[in-house]
């Protein structure tokens, strides 16, 4: 993606508690924290795992695949410099049930969109090494 | 059943002027509506021995919290045995539901329960503006953290964004469509056209809303509230100090304020309904009326599906189908099976966040509506309040 194609976005804030999120894209990996006892996968970021109260938890790497489970083609210009129109989503990443993310699907118009509708991931490079997960329907 | 929110009757109730850009002081608005209730229940503000507000003192959204507790009390130099005020409760109403269980406790007698906006004077006369995009400071780039971090690097910068996606999943799965939808923004055109003090009063048809340009889809501009100046009060009293007011007290039967499921926007587990489903559920399990008991319902439209969300969870329908049971309008019409948001709803008598519901209640309940009143003397009445993960129910009844 070229530099004079970015819209301006309004980044995250990088911690030590997300930064496996939002850099994760620079070795091209979509990562979420995972617990080392059962194995959940845990977003958004927590010192605990919701489902066994473990505290071993570690960045892990899932696939990048998702499906489609709602969308809203935005409108309105919320915010100077990036423009609407554009479509927000929300994804179900494929290792775990209920593990979401809401994102902009790119690649796409909005008349092809369907529920379920098999989506991956991309990334966009920005400042300060974050890296923004996108994702974009599979093509056959 | 004995709920002890049955020991809290609301006496008294009032509102400021409400308006576009108002240009007032927003502690003046408030103590409007403060003094307006404290009078209205008959009581003088000596007898006032506790305050809750929503959302309280709080660096938020321009024009969000028009007051807080203490401007009030130093305000009204007011003598308080209990007091409480913040956005960590279950939406809007959370204020006085908590205020109801300070009454049973014991704590207060009569409690100032209040809520002000300036969001129409704030944002001025710009386009309206997303959450949390002002600038990062110290002249950095601005920078999203908590909550926000999630939505905002997509310009999901609204609750409108957000919401939309909870529409687009109903209309998925449940086969639910804009012209479905857009008799929520009728029926509260159509109300507010027999209310003085609403904003928008003049006719709005089905082709004007079909016509409408686009917020995030599927909601169009009729879908989203206004933002205005203003704010309303009420008074809560001990049934016990209520009975020789000036008006006839309305009980309090049952509230719901449960917060299941996960507290966000775009985490919760069933994305065609939010946190207001099992506050809605805990209202039903601490009465005995059901929901054909109910002569009025005020429910939530800061965006028109989230009505839609609150008629299902309150069980005024079925799940899933809000979309055929409000198409045509007749059954939410003032003379149908349930009327709806009787006084315009935030969508036409503007965004004073919450407390608008319950005043409306109130305003049916004592048969004061004029022009709208609901005909036949309704004695049943719920006011419901909040979004995604905000939600918070009151059913009143005139017994």
């Amino acid at each position: 993606m070229s530099e004079a194609k970015r819209p301006f976005r309004v980044l995250p804030q990088v911690t030590p508690e997300n930064e496996h999120y939002w850099k994760g894209g620079a070795r091209g990996e979509l990562t979420f924290l995972r617990c080392g006892e059962c194995r959940t996968y845990v977003h958004p970021p927590s010192p605990v795992c919701p489902d066994c109260l473990s505290r071993q938890l570690a960045p892990g790497a899932v696939s990048g695949r998702a499906r489609l489970l709602t969308w809203t083609v935005n409108h309105h210009p919320w915010i100077p410099g990036f423009e609407p129109p554009y479509v927000i989503a929300i994804v179900e990443i494929e290792e775990q049930r209920g593990l979401r993310v809401t994102t902009n699907l790119v690649n796409c118009t909005p008349e092809e969109l369907r529920m379920d509708l098999p989506v991956k991931v991309l990334f966009e490079e920005r400042e300060d090494g974050v890296f923004l997960p996108l994702f974009e329907p599979v093509r056959p | 059943m004995e709920s002890l929110e049955r020991k809290a009757a609301i006496t008294g109730i009032g509102q400021s002027d409400v308006g576009r850009r108002l240009g007032r002081d927003p502690l003046g608005l408030t103590l409007d509506a403060c003094l307006a209730a404290i009078a209205d229940a008959g009581l003088s503000r000596a007898d006032i021995d506790g305050v809750a507000t929503y959302p309280g003192l709080m660096n938020a959204a321009p024009g969000f919290s028009g007051a807080g507790v203490v401007e009030v009390q130093e305000a009204l130099r007011l003598d308080l045995n209990w007091w409480a005020g913040g956005p960590e409760t279950s939406g809007q109403l959370g204020s006085v539901i908590t205020a109801c269980a300070a009454i049973a406790a014991g704590y207060a007698r009569h409690v100032l329960c209040f809520r002000s906006v300036f969001e129409s004077s704030a944002q001025g006369s710009g386009p309206r503006a997303g959450i949390g995009v002002g600038g990062g400071g110290r002249g950095g780039p601005p920078r999203a953290s908590g909550m926000l971090q999630w939505t905002l690097p997509y310009g999901a910068a609204s609750a409108a964004c957000w919401i939309a996606m909870f529409a687009q999943r109903h209309f998925l799965e449940y086969g639910t469509t804009r012209e479905q939808m857009a008799w929520i923004a009728l029926n509260a055109r159509r109300n507010a056209a027999k209310n003085p003090k609403a904003i928008y009063r003049d006719p709005l048809t089905l082709d004007d809303y079909l016509a409408a340009r686009w917020i995030s889809t599927p909601f169009c501009l009729y879908d989203c509230d206004v933002p205005v100046d203003g704010a309303t009060a009420f008074v809560l009293s001990h049934v016990d100090a209520a009975r020789d007011l000036r008006r006839r007290p309305l009980r309090v039967e049952a509230v719901g304020a449960a917060l299941h499921g996960r507290p966000s926007w775009d985490q919760f587990d069933d994305l065609t309904t939010m946190a207001l489903r099992d506050a809605a559920k805990m209202l039903w399990q601490r009465t005995d009326l059901r929901p054909s008991d109910v002569d009025v319902a005020e429910c939530y439209d800061g965006f028109s599906f989230i009505t839609m969300a609150w008629l299902e969870a309150l069980g005024f329908c079925g799940k899933g189908e809000s979309g055929p049971f409000i198409e045509g309008g007749a059954r939410i019409a003032l003379d149908g099976e349930i009327p709806l948001n009787t006084h315009g709803g935030q969508l036409s008598a503007g965004r004073l966040h919450g407390y608008g519901y319950l005043h409306e209640a109130c305003v049916q309940l004592w048969g004061d509506g004029g022009e709208r009143q609901v005909p036949g003397g309704p004695e049943v009445a719920v006011a419901a309040a909040g979004g995604g993960p905000l939600g918070g129910c009151l059913l009143i009844t005139k017994s």
